[in-house]
């Protein structure tokens, strides 16, 4: 798989919501420790609408209508800090893109890049902040770097970029949401934010596999 | 096992939002498609004053709908702000071809889907401006009075707001009153146990049986101490010398007060804080305008309360002296 049609990024896209849903007790959990425990609630519903939304539209223009369609269903149904931050991840960057019927690991690179500067723009968010920013920034270089490698490269690295963020998150004092009441006691515990970007990444990687399978 | 009256914990924000507009459906409508309260019966030619943020802090935001005060609330999940549509589709039915100013407490969250609803808006041509409330003074030091978060000073920046949109005056000027009702105002508030989020039995945060914590933020955020529980007048005094602190205040000038309880507190408790409240008043010779006892921005069943002190010049009384109406708050005419 070499480039991404239209057809195959709504089928990874609705394929990722339903793992982000599968994960909901455990986003949850995660989220309990040290925050407001409505993060995998949150994020499942988000993702829900994404899918029914998918689901519900039978042709897109362009593969960035795609991820614009599923990143705005989840920015208008969710709420809290997480609903923009997650819905900017699909939205931000494949608005106002022009229209591409497939998308190269480049382009999928360049989209991630734009989401994850805008995403810091909105959130005011920086690596270190024990946020998804922890897991989409690393995850965003990596996918620069390896993007001539091709698609499930790039993705395999993407994904191990984003989990070696998850695991920096344990290490840090957090600046936004409950998490920052509990200062030290936040340390040894994962940011559920960051652990959502892992999984999505996670998710197209097996996505493209299968795939190629 | 906390015994919470509920039914399923993830329909309490649309189980309260059906229970509470039909109760006062005399005055109160709900959005058909979102989770937002409108008044029935609005003045017309006007800013239209829409107000909102999480669920769970009852009656904020919702029990500030009313004459002269707020045309519509958009509401959110529990502690979480509601989403940009909700907020657009929720300024939109009020709005009246003035413009919609928003009021808010300034939370991440909260900014991040009000901005966004604003510029949703803004594309379909209708002006607006927000004042995002930032009195909890222990939040942040005075140097970062914008990563102050907001707590009971929404209600009177949502009064002063309501009236000045009823005087018909326009955005601008509507914004500039408002901030200058946010700008004249401090709040510092001390915990005493906290809230449990509905659903997910889980206490806002840990204190323990003999604890109390000065400035702690109403979700649980990190106050500026925390000491053994003292009587009243003690928890009285270093809250107003805190205050004090931030915002000094003169012999001759004019305050307006508000005692807040934090949910569990009763009336009883908030009226013997205010005895002594009043006395460092009078002592300081600052004269009290007006006040207020009542628990209006809450989290759930937390223990503890807040001041919150206004100073008022001529024009916010003028403000200030307007009538307003809605079942959790109202003014007469003075």
């Amino acid at each position: 798989m070499e480039t991404i049609s239209i057809e195959k990024a709504k089928e990874m896209l609705i394929y990722v919501a339903d793992k982000i849903i599968e994960n909901k007790p455990y986003l949850t959990e995660i989220d309990s420790a040290i925050g407001d425990g409505d993060h995998g609630i949150g994020m499942a519903g988000g993702m829900q609408k994404a899918k029914t939304k998918l689901e519900g539209q039978a042709s897109f223009d362009s593969v960035y209508d795609v991820f614009a369609t599923a990143g705005k269903a989840m920015l208008m149904s969710m709420g809290g800090a997480s609903g923009v931050i997650f819905g900017s991840l699909y939205l931000a960057g494949a608005k106002g893109m022009e229209p591409k019927t497939e998308l190269t690991a480049g382009d999928l690179a360049a989209m991630e890049r734009k989401s994850l500067e805008a995403i810091k723009e909105r959130g005011k968010a920086s690596v270190g902040d024990k946020t998804m920013v922890d897991a989409l920034e690393p995850a965003v270089e990596a996918m620069e770097a390896s993007s001539e490698k091709g698609l499930l490269e790039m993705l395999k690295e993407a994904e191990k970029a984003a989990y070696q963020g998850v695991e920096n998150t344990k290490n840090q004092l957090a600046k936004y949401g409950r998490a920052k009441s509990l200062l030290e006691r936040a340390i040894g515990h994962q940011d559920a934010g960051a652990t959502s970007v892992a999984i999505i990444f996670r998710s197209m990687r097996e996505f493209v596999e299968k795939e190629e399978a | 096992m906390s015994k919470k009256i509920i039914n399923d914990a993830e329909q309490v924000v649309s189980e309260m939002m059906e229970g509470y507009v039909k109760a006062y459906e005399k005055y109160y409508e709900k959005h058909p498609e979102v989770n937002g309260v409108l008044l029935k019966e609005r003045r017309k030619g006007k800013v239209s004053l829409v107000v909102g943020g999480g669920s769970g802090h009852e009656p904020l935001f919702s029990g500030f709908v009313g004459k002269g005060l707020a045309d519509a609330a958009a509401c959110g999940n529990i502690f979480a702000s509601p989403d940009p549509n909700t907020i657009y589709e929720t300024a939109k039915a009020v709005e009246d071809g003035h413009g919609v100013l928003f009021v808010y407490g300034n939370y991440a969250g909260d900014n991040l889907n009000f901005d966004m609803g604003e510029e949703i808006l803004n594309d379909d041509g209708i002006k607006t401006a927000h004042v995002r409330v930032w009195d909890d003074c222990a939040s942040a030091p005075a140097e970062r009075t914008s990563d102050r978060r907001g707590i009971a000073g929404d209600v009177f920046v949502m009064k002063i707001a309501g009236a000045a949109c009823d005087s018909g005056a326009d955005l601008e000027e509507v914004k500039r009153i408002t901030e200058k009702a946010r700008d004249q105002l401090r709040t510092i508030g001390v915990a005493t146990s906290p809230g449990m989020i509905p659903g997910l039995e889980k206490p806002t945060f840990e204190l323990g049986e003999k604890e109390i914590e000065y400035g702690m933020g109403l979700h649980g955020e990190p106050g500026i101490q925390r000491t053994t529980m003292k009587p009243a007048d003690e928890l009285t005094e270093t809250l107003f010398t805190n205050l004090l602190k931030d915002m000094p205040l003169e012999a001759g000038e004019e305050v307006c007060v508000l005692v807040n309880g934090l949910g569990s507190t009763t009336i009883l408790e908030l009226a013997i804080v205010y005895r002594k409240l009043r006395e460092l008043l009078d002592e300081k010779g600052v004269r009290v305008y007006d006040s207020d006892l009542n628990s209006f921005c809450t989290c759930q069943e937390m223990g503890g309360f807040s001041i919150t002190i206004m100073k008022v010049d001529p024009e916010l009384k003028k403000y200030y002296d307007m009538p307003c109406y809605c079942p959790y708050y109202s003014k007469e005419a003075r």
